[in-house]
């Protein structure tokens, strides 16, 4: 349906791009990270302040049996409680540190996926599952999140102690230094290649897991109708496919990237081979003393152990970044276009509704509205009739400016809609639909919703003009009562009647009701009649309705029959006319 | 959790231990580089023997190709596990969702299955992974190098291992109060999920109510929420690695200062001490790597729970042995049937009819006087509170779920189109002919535009249904309910959507086609139920009338008002 809307502009699935605006978004929190960045170095540092007290306290044990220097040790010794107990608070600000800078990251992301998931055009929600967009916003923000609070300072640790190690392996032997000039681009290739490979496996792995999370919440909202079919052995069936998938990809990502630990570790064991081996040919051509071939061993350890951590991590980096991808890809889907710029906000509107030669189609091949021509004056009464699937509805998405025309010109008050901003627009009209639709909250929230300022007797006043109020009154918990979702105690036609409570609470001059009451009985129809005129009273109104009695005082019957508007006219003409519209009064009687 | 390690694990018990002992080598072909080097260095080197020297560096080379090998193997192996482990509860939870009863669905709530089934399954099998690659090195260095120390000066071992208690005391009761953080974490992604699939739904709503901030605000509530949990979870367990680091830090000073006496007294020498430093360096990072594992196992722990919950939820609406009627000739019967959703005041009370086969049953009553829970009650989505209900002559609560349902075609009042082909969607996995469909796709009257110029059969249904119009829409699911020429056919409210017209052809299609389908019919008009052979007139839960279209113009007050308002007095009757 929206294809037309939604063409999206193929995205470079960019590592670096990704990568820059995570680091973009972590850049807010520049102080925060300074500050991390300075407890990582301070607690390297204490790292080596630790060993240096312990050798100082043995000094004072090495003087041998009996003649121990214990007031020393005992200096030492207590130097090292304290220091500890510095080291470790330092350790924890830090990981606290940390913790609240993936979370404000997180929070912000969460937070800018889901501002624009609301600021995309309603065909955007016809084509994607909800499943895979709740994939984003929970299973792939929170991988990114556990990596930003665990990997970075592993990451910044390795920095720290490599660029301190090689400096000292310099200073013992340059030439031993050597090897690492092999081994190390070695390990480097080795990486890359290595994550080259599972790079599209971790987005695979990301890609399937949200078509298992659709599946499952697209199964899971049709359970009933799964069920009232026999439908769940068949449907155990389609999730083991899915299911399979997840894991499959999982596993490949998981196994593969997990390759990438060892590996770099075997160079690293390489070059301790390689540097004993050779060490030891340089002592025996006299160039190197065996303390400092020990020294040198040592610091080439201290070297490897944060690069093994490191490749370690790599996988879980990897897949921070494919779940980022997906994040980013969905905050760059193109939003509704912006209102043009000088758009006016409608503030007071007479009514007046205008559409000249509007033409429209979802896809491009199929026109569903044709060159439709039609004036709604103020206060008129517009009724909309005609077999389903004509294009009734489309003709709502067209007014409140859910999708925009192709050809033509809609105007209210004159003022072309394309000029006027999306949100007053809307705001204008008044609107009930047949596809209900409420939230998890109070009965009161969901009647006052299209009004925040509503009080509690005007949302009253506003129920019992719905002939709901005596229903919400038996309530146990009356206007307070929370709907679920899938609640079973409240009927369609009950929640038509709350959204057209809803309707009624809200000040606005034009007003569309498609089916608004397709689920009310007619007894309680007749009984909101007179509510419901005098919501209508003094408004433009856009009727679509199958009941044909309720539209017959409308002021033009609009008739649609495969796009085209067939017949327009008044009850009388067109009956008179006995043309399509009479067909279809007249078979309400057969 | 439990059921995790003792259940689903089990089969694999004999590969992990495989895959353990080949990552068992892989670390200790690891853990003999430094120990070779060191050899290397204190006497093969200091001798100056070339050969000697080659031959060491050869065996470190194999060493480290053995590590490389043997750590790759048993990675894959536990990747392996991990994936198949996953797979079995994904699908086990799965398989019970689909099998819960709806009452269980509305307690669990759906987004909460859903987060449960997607971010929970994923956080155990994170772990399942992670705990099997990363939790075998630890555990050898630790006991290891505990080991080695042992044979340097076992005092100073008992002392340094005296701390041991105080740092599992810490990280069990640390990792116990975190548990139900996590647990209150994953509530909230529940929070979230709902809000997006509510708004997702809604979008129309929210936007032609300039709602988009209102509802941004909203969310933010649960983000800051979900937020505020995790940190605080997290910031929990962050205690553990400082505090494991302090104490056995501590016990290092503790070990220092025994040694100082011990050397004093001359039991030990200084050289055993820095040896033990170094062991003691070894067992500390190796600490500090369990403790980083324990946030990932506290979070699996607390999934794991949620998981079983559901897995394990007792059975519900089971087949029992009930009386058959004797001589039964209707085909549905309700016997005086009460029922109530939420064990309050009945949502429906009393309600007794009876339909032989191939008959026709309206329900009219005004919104929410219970037509609805009727064909629920019928389908046995749940149980009467009181009176019974049967099915030629049996107790629906004595037929196999399977066998009950069989007998039905239905549309729901809010029945779901799935996103696959129209023909698909008809067919729902049931074994039709493509003429079956087809057939049913033209007494629904779907005929004209599921074959018009650019849809077809194949035509992929868009997520809700969205590129078909309502009645469309409903035109689809009823062809789904005709599709198996069922013997009971329930259209609950399921024709609004259709014009008069689409609506009374439809009627004709039923009549002449499915003489054999004994139908339930839900409408609000009464022109969808004034020719059915009983019509059953709902107010409050209460049944106030019942009989056929003319009995009920004499008798009930209420049938006569609904049919005049609309259709007039004299044309219908």
């Amino acid at each position: 349906m929206a294809d037309k809307q939604n063409q999206k502009y193929e995205k470079p699935k960019n590592r670096k791009g990704t990568m820059l605006r995570l680091g973009a978004y972590m850049m807010k929190y520049k102080f925060m990270l300074l500050l991390a960045l300075a407890l990582t170095v301070g607690s390297n540092v204490m790292a080596l302040i630790g060993p240096m007290l312990s050798g100082y306290a043995i000094d004072a044990i090495e003087l041998g049996e009996g003649k121990v220097d214990f007031p020393r040790v005992f200096y030492y010794a207590g130097l090292m409680v304290v220091f500890y107990l510095f080291s470790s608070l330092l350790s924890y600000a830090l990981a606290v540190l940390m913790i609240n800078i993936s979370r404000k990251v997180v929070y912000r992301m969460r937070h800018d996926v889901f501002h624009r998931l609301l600021e995309l055009p309603v065909g955007y929600f016809d084509t994607h599952q909800t499943g895979d967009i709740i994939s984003r916003i929970s299973y792939d923000i929170d991988t990114v999140n556990t990596s930003l609070s665990n990997d970075i300072v592993q990451i910044l640790t390795t920095v720290i102690t490599v660029i301190g190690a090689l400096f000292m392996m310099v200073v013992i032997s340059p030439k031993l230094v050597l090897i690492f000039a092999f081994t190390v681009p070695l390990s480097i290739v080795i990486t890359k290649y290595l994550t080259s490979k599972t790079r599209p496996m971790f987005r695979l792995r990301s890609r399937k897991l949200g078509e298992l999370n659709g599946f499952v919440e697209e199964m899971i909202s049709g359970q009933k109708t799964l069920k009232a079919y026999n439908q769940e052995e068949n449907t155990i069936a389609r999730f083991d496919g899915k299911n399979e998938e997840a894991v499959e990809a999982y596993y490949k990502a998981e196994y593969y990237g997990s390759v990438v630990g060892p590996s770099v570790n075997f160079v690293n064991n390489l070059s301790l081979t390689l540097v004993s081996t050779f060490g030891a040919f340089l002592f025996l051509h006299g160039q190197l003393s065996v303390g400092k071939i020990s020294s040198f061993v040592l610091y080439a350890r201290k070297f490897s152990g944060p690069i093994n951590e490191a490749a370690n991590i790599i996988s879980e980096l990897q897949s921070a970044l494919a779940a980022a991808e997906r994040v980013f890809n969905m905050i760059d889907e193109l939003p509704e276009p912006a209102d043009s710029e000088n758009a006016i906000a409608l503030e007071h509107t007479d009514g007046d509704v205008r559409l000249e030669n509007v033409s429209f189609g979802y896809n491009n091949d199929i026109t569903v509205i044709k060159n439709l021509n039609l004036h709604a004056a103020r206060g008129k009464l517009v009724a909309v009739v005609g077999p389903t699937g004509a294009g009734k509805t489309t003709l709502i998405n067209l007014l409140m400016r859910f999708y925009d025309i192709d050809d033509g010109n809609i105007y209210v008050d004159n003022n072309d809609i394309r000029d006027i901003t999306r949100s007053s627009l809307r705001r204008s009209y008044a609107m009930v639909l047949q596809d209900t639709w409420l939230f998890q909250g109070t009965i009161f929230e969901n009647i006052a919703y299209g009004r925040a300022d509503a009080t509690y007797d005007e949302v009253v006043a506003a129920a019992k003009a719905a002939k709901i109020h005596s229903y919400i009154k038996r309530l146990p918990d009356g206007y307070d009562t929370i709907l679920t979702d899938d609640g079973t105690n409240i009927s369609k036609g009950q929640k038509q009647l709350l959204t057209i409570a809803r309707a009624m609470l809200m000040d606005a001059r034009m007003l569309i009701l498609d089916e608004a009451t397709s689920n009310v009985d007619t007894r309680t129809e007749i009984q909101i009649q007179q509510a419901m005129r005098r919501l209508m009273e003094d408004k433009t109104c856009f009727v679509i309705a199958h009941r044909l009695s309720t539209i017959k005082n409308a002021d033009v019957i609009l008739v649609v029959n495969h796009g085209e508007i067939v017949e327009q006219g008044s009850h009388k003409e067109l009956m008179a006319k006995k043309g399509f519209y009479s067909q279809l009064y007249n078979a309400q009687f057969e | 959790m439990k059921k995790v390690i003792t259940y689903y694990l089990r089969p694999y018990y004999a590969r992990m231990a495989f895959g353990f002992v080949i990552k068992f080598v892989g670390t200790i072909m690891d853990l003999c580089l430094p120990w070779i080097l060191a050899y290397m260095i204190d006497t093969v080197i200091p001798q100056g023997k070339q050969g000697d020297i080659f031959f060491w560096g050869v065996v470190m080379f194999i060493c480290s190709v053995l590590a490389l090998v043997f750590n790759v193997i048993a990675n894959r192996m536990a990747s392996r596990v991990a994936r198949d482990t996953t797979r079995a509860v994904r699908h086990d939870l799965f398989e019970r969702i689909m099998w819960l009863s709806h009452s269980q669905t509305d307690r669990f709530t759906k987004p909460s299955l859903i987060s449960r089934l997607t971010t929970d399954t994923y956080n155990v099998h994170q772990m399942l992974g992670r705990v099997q690659r990363l939790g075998v090195r630890a555990p050898i260095l630790i006991v290891g190098g505990i080991l080695v120390t042992l044979t340097l000066d076992p005092v100073l071992t008992l002392v340094l291992v005296s701390v041991m208690p105080v740092i599992a005391f810490i990280t069990i009761y640390v990792s116990k109060k975190s548990i139900p953080m996590y647990t209150a974490l994953q509530a909230a992604v529940d929070q979230f999920v709902r809000i997006i699939r509510e708004d997702v739904a809604g979008i129309r709503v929210i936007k032609a109510l300039s709602k988009t901030d209102y509802e941004k605000e909203k969310y933010d509530a649960v983000n800051k929420e979900v937020v505020g949990r995790e940190r605080k979870a997290d910031t929990t367990m962050a205690v553990v690695n400082p505090s494991m680091n302090m104490f056995l830090n501590l016990g290092l000073v503790f070990v220092v200062l025994a040694g100082a006496y011990r050397v004093n007294a001359g039991l030990c020498e200084v050289g055993k001490i820095l040896a033990f430093l170094t062991y003691f360096t070894i067992i500390l990072n190796a600490m500090i790597n369990i403790s980083k594992m324990f946030v990932i196992i506290s979070k699996a722990v607390a999934s794991a729970d949620r998981i079983v919950e559901v897995i394990e939820a007792p059975p519900e609406m089971l087949c029992g042995v009930f009386e058959r009627l004797e001589n039964e000739d209707a085909f549905i019967r309700f016997d005086h049937v009460s029922f109530s959703y939420k064990g309050g005041e009945p949502d429906v009370e009393d309600i007794s009819f009876a339909l032989k086969r191939g008959e026709t049953l309206g329900i009219l009553g005004a919104t929410g006087s219970g037509k609805s829970t009727i064909a629920q009650l019928l389908m046995r989505f749940y149980d009467a509170d009181s009176g019974a209900v049967y099915i030629g002559g049996e107790d629906i609560r004595s037929i196999e779920t399977k066998a009950l349902r069989d007998k039905f075609g239905v549309v729901f009042q809010n029945d779901t189109l799935f996103e696959q082909s129209i023909t698909e969607n008809i067919r729902l996995g049931r074994q039709l002919s493509d003429e079956q469909v087809k057939e049913a796709v033209l007494y629904a009257r779907a005929k004209e535009f599921v074959e018009e110029k650019g849809r077809g059969y194949d035509k992929l249904v868009n997520i809700r249904g969205a590129n078909l119009s309502g009645g469309q829409k409903q035109r689809v699911l009823i062809a789904r309910a005709l599709a198996a020429h069922p013997e009971i056919l329930v259209l609950d409210d399921s024709s609004s959507a259709l014009d008069y017209k689409t609506d009374a052809a439809l009627r004709h299609e039923l009549a002449e086609h499915f003489r054999d389908t004994t139908k339930v019919i839900i409408a609000q008009r009464i022109s969808s139920v004034m020719y059915a052979d009983h019509i059953l007139v709902l107010d409050d839960g209460k049944m106030i009338g019942y009989g056929t279209h003319d009995e009920l113009m004499e008798n009930c007050e209420i049938y006569r008002e609904i049919s005049v308002s609309q259709i007039g007095e004299g044309e219908g009757a």
